[in-house]
């Protein structure tokens, strides 16, 4: 027995090598159709791609279209109406978005979070990751482990930390807005300190040295020479983050105090699972058009920035060519 | 912050080796490490090696199972992208972001819809007479989870692995194939290998997080039958009392999942250096 165990390996090697030969020979000699050509075209990646993208986007084109439906179902299709969105007269008007004061209320609660959030979120990490690079020793490492840590664990560790941190710890600070606010920050700086990171790697040294060089103090290379190379990045992550707060409902379910400081996240989160009207769906569809806008914004202002600089950097193209 | 990322941290650890109020059930952290007793750690250790065991094996079947399938497919999309894309690249990738911009509740919600008995998918396999009556897929169907959680998660996947399919060099590809192998040799010998830091980063990127979600699970299913361990931590959550639950499961998701981070962080140290040497 022992022995033919030992020389099972020794036995299955060459046998496996002919016939891998032997596949190889057959695909580029033999006539056997398309399917035996190594230049056919790839029909069944493309295939596979297509029906990823139907099958990843379809169900929430069909989601929104509910949002607009006309009767009570979810999952129907029954006629098209505003009444989710503004109510409708005729009917019970307080299921919907725009109407009914606890909707109304998460939706109010929804943007002022991710507002803020933003606006302290993407500063504070624009600047940490311009200190890190000008750190040295560990600590940088260490941050980088930190920032990398925080995105790919489960939000429900970061959740329940916060939760225990602010009951716990910092009882001064009550679960509400503020513990949502502080922690959506803490989570989210970690999008602009990477994003901005890697565009100031591929950015290099050189355009500040340069600065430096013609009697710029640090201070004045970096705000005008670095900073406006990194607002494409910026502006990336002020999307980002606006995205992804406006979105999260892990977090901020915990810290929540009470339905009132509920946004329109957890609310869509908690409808779900019980008493789904389409006003649900409205919900969530609102939440989508606010991100496309800022994405939208992003897109706006970063071509309008651009827009003097893409002559001078074509010139100076032309010059280096 | 970094303070406000590691102090929360160490609350978790007084709460999980602290004790509990003997009146009100409710934690008594305690915030000094040499009074730290562990007498709840060795309470809850009963109950993850023991009565959780089901949970605990559920969760890693599913969450492989939905990487699995998540790799499978997310290759063969970013691969298609990536070589094949041409002209069409940019609306390609255009449609690969998209589902970034719509909240994760939204794509659950919508299949939340579609999935009920009366939605549409079990209108399509009652009218093509593939199933006789509608089956109700939201009560506890392990597919039904692990299908959400491919959903869920698989964008996170592409997009990794397509910005690094794309930058492969194609000569290396044309060199492989004018050294005499087919398509599929070539893919095996040289695409696959180039791209291991990309399927290991996407990995991490995905299966990580996969371990502490409860929200697809309790959408999609919410039924015992299908509980993952995000679950037992959500609801150590919900009832009242449980925080020291809460702490030490979350300690034990923590230690867990620093396996494959370290793993990943040696490796891909290792790859520096390598290059480095070339």
């Amino acid at each position: 027995m022992s022995e033919t165990v030992s020389t099972r390996p020794r036995a299955g090697r060459p046998g496996q090598q002919s016939e891998a030969a032997g596949s190889v020979r057959t695909s580029t000699r033999s006539p056997l159709g398309w399917w035996r050509n190594p230049w056919r075209r790839p029909h069944i990646l493309a295939t596979a791609t297509w029906v990823y993208l139907a099958w990843s986007l379809l169900p929430v084109l069909i989601a929104i279209g509910i949002s607009f439906n006309a009767g009570r179902s979810n999952s129907v299709w029954q006629g098209f109406s505003f009444q989710w969105w503004w109510g409708h007269p005729k009917f019970e008007p307080t299921g919907a978005l725009f109407v009914s004061p606890e909707l109304r209320a998460a939706l109010i609660q929804s943007l002022r979070l991710s507002f803020l959030t933003m606006f302290i979120a993407v500063p504070l990490g624009v600047a940490f990751a311009i200190g890190i690079s000008r750190w040295r020793g560990p600590a940088p490492a260490g941050a980088n482990f930190l920032m990398l840590f925080s995105f790919v664990i489960p939000e429900i560790i970061i959740g329940i930390s916060m939760f225990l941190f602010f009951t716990y710890l910092l009882k001064f600070i009550h679960l509400g807005t503020s513990a949502q606010l502080l922690s959506l920050v803490t989570y989210q700086v970690s999008y602009p300190v990477i994003i901005v990171r890697a565009r100031m790697l591929s950015i290099g040294k050189e355009y500040e040295e340069a600065a430096t060089d013609l009697g710029a103090s640090p201070t004045q290379a970096i705000r005008r020479v670095l900073l406006p190379m990194l607002y494409p990045a910026i502006l990336v992550s002020f999307a980002l983050v606006f995205a992804d707060t406006i979105d999260d409902f892990i977090t901020v379910r915990y810290l929540s105090a009470g339905a009132s400081t509920e946004p329109l996240s957890v609310k869509i989160y908690d409808f779900s699972r019980g008493a789904l009207t389409p006003a649900i769906n409205a919900a969530a569809t609102f939440l989508l058009f606010a991100t496309l806008a800022m994405a939208l914004i992003g897109v706006f202002l970063y071509r309008r920035i651009t827009a003097g600089q893409r002559g001078q950097t074509t010139e100076m193209t032309d010059y280096l060519a | 912050m970094v303070l406000l990322f590691l102090l929360p941290f160490y609350v978790v650890l007084s709460v999980a080796f602290g004790t509990v109020d003997p009146v009100f059930q409710s934690p008594l952290p305690v915030f000094q490490p040499w009074w730290w007793t562990s007498r709840y750690l060795a309470e809850e250790w009963h109950f993850v090696a023991g009565e959780f065991r089901p949970v605990e094996l559920r969760t890693i079947v599913y969450v492989l199972l939905a990487t699995a399938i998540c790799l499978v497919i997310s290759y063969a999309v970013a691969y298609y992208v990536a070589r094949f894309g041409g002209k069409r690249k940019a609306l390609f990738l255009t449609l690969l972001i998209a589902p970034f911009f719509i909240s994760y509740l939204m794509r659950m919600l919508s299949w939340v819809e579609l999935l009920q008995p009366s939605g549409y998918v079990n209108n399509v396999l009652t009218f093509l007479h593939i199933t006789p009556h509608p089956v109700n897929w939201l009560a506890g169907v392990p597919f039904t989870v692990v299908i959400g959680l491919v959903y869920g998660y698989i964008p996170y996947m592409i997009l990794p692995l397509y910005g690094f399919l794309d930058r492969i060099d194609k000569s290396q590809l044309e060199a492989g194939r004018d050294l005499g192998a087919s398509p599929f040799s070539t893919f095996v010998r040289v695409t696959l290998p180039l791209s291991k830091p990309a399927i290991l980063a996407s990995l991490v990127i995905v299966t990580l997080p996969m371990f502490g979600d409860y929200y697809t699970n309790n959408l999609l299913s919410g039924s015992p039958k299908t509980t993952m361990y995000g679950n037992l931590l959500d609801n150590s959550m919900e009832s009242t009392g449980q925080g020291p639950q809460a702490a030490i499961l979350v300690l034990f998701l923590v230690l867990f999942l620093m396996i494959p981070m370290l793993y990943y962080m040696r490796e891909t140290a290792k790859a520096q250096r390598q290059q480095r040497q070339q």
